[in-house]
């Protein structure tokens, strides 16, 4: 099956729709999303703890995009904004999901793999002991991350996330993670 | 040696650091992509406080927010504090929280079990 971007973005964004985006993820437009759905929330949501943790679930997802998106090369750009990465917000009754979409190289899927299968498996309280590990003893990447953001957002959600990669060429394959609040 | 002001912005916190009451403040939210540059004038004026410490410290940090990036930046702080602390001075944390922000308790409680300072948690009610 050849991979379309335009279906893989509509079935992502069939549901309840708070917001969707599908383009560049720059610095800029995740201080405007973050701007658009603080107001948002303020709306949806009358539980402050519940409108924090999806808050927070939202600058770690965004910004796990922002660091991880790998750029197909030039030849690809005329189809693909740079930077390119798909994000929704949507609301399915009673929780919210937050999806994000982007590009990796085919060579580390297999560790993202690993690592998600790693972390969906954790109980709370591992989770939140790989956390602390981790936190103490990792230093920055030049990324300027601490690759703690799946971790993160699990311990927050209880590992309630699911993921996806779809081939997209020998190259490339497009990684679709999705995250239940 | 001179006080350092930071007004705060939609993704970085307000920073008041004063070495005359030994009262340090980080308020609000902590999100920005890349915390570390942000952060590196608070270490140094740490490092330089250290040179001459206020016989007390007391550090408040009341956060809404903060990401992966940040809470790093946040342990390298809390490391200054536990080296001040080493050194035989008074110092003390208060992280406070909002009411039912269970998350943000629990960060709390994860920087206590990892740094020897001791934490005062805070609870924030409307």
């Amino acid at each position: 099956m050849d991979f379309n971007i335009d279906d893989f973005y509509s079935q992502m964004n069939s549901g309840d729709t708070i917001l969707a985006y599908k383009g560049s993820v720059s610095s800029e437009l995740i201080t405007n999303v973050l701007e658009v759905m603080d107001a948002k929330l303020e709306d949806l949501i009358v539980k402050k703890s519940i409108k924090k943790k999806l808050y927070n679930i939202l600058v770690e997802s965004l910004q796990n995009l922002y660091h991880h998106i790998d750029d197909l090369p030039d030849a690809s750009n005329g189809k693909f904004d740079i930077h390119f990465g798909i994000f929704v917000v949507a609301q399915k009754e009673d929780h919210y999901k937050v999806s994000t979409g982007n590009f990796i190289k085919n060579e580390k899927v297999k560790s993202l793999k690993q690592r998600l299968d790693r972390i969906k498996s954790l109980s709370k309280d591992e989770l939140k002991e790989l956390y602390k590990n981790i936190l103490n003893h990792q230093e920055f990447t030049q990324k300027g991350g601490v690759g703690l953001g799946l971790i993160d957002m699990a311990k927050r959600t209880e590992g309630n996330m699911e993921y996806k990669f779809t081939k997209y060429n020998e190259e490339y394959s497009f990684f679709n993670l999705e995250i239940y609040v | 040696m001179e006080s350092l002001s930071i007004e705060g912005t939609n993704k970085t916190p307000s920073v008041k650091l004063d070495p005359e009451t030994g009262v340090i403040e980080i308020k609000g939210r902590s999100i920005p992509e890349n915390s570390i540059e942000f952060y590196r004038p608070i270490v140094e004026w740490l490092d330089e406080y250290a040179k001459n410490p206020n016989k007390r410290t007391t550090v408040n940090v009341q956060l809404e927010y903060f990401n992966t990036s940040s809470s790093k930046c946040i342990l390298d702080i809390f490391k200054k504090l536990e080296s001040l602390k080493k050194a035989r001075n008074e110092v003390m944390i208060n992280w406070y929280y909002e009411e039912d922000d269970e998350d943000m308790l629990e960060s709390g409680e994860d920087y206590e079990s990892i740094i020897r300072v001791p934490f005062k948690m805070i609870e924030i009610v409307d």
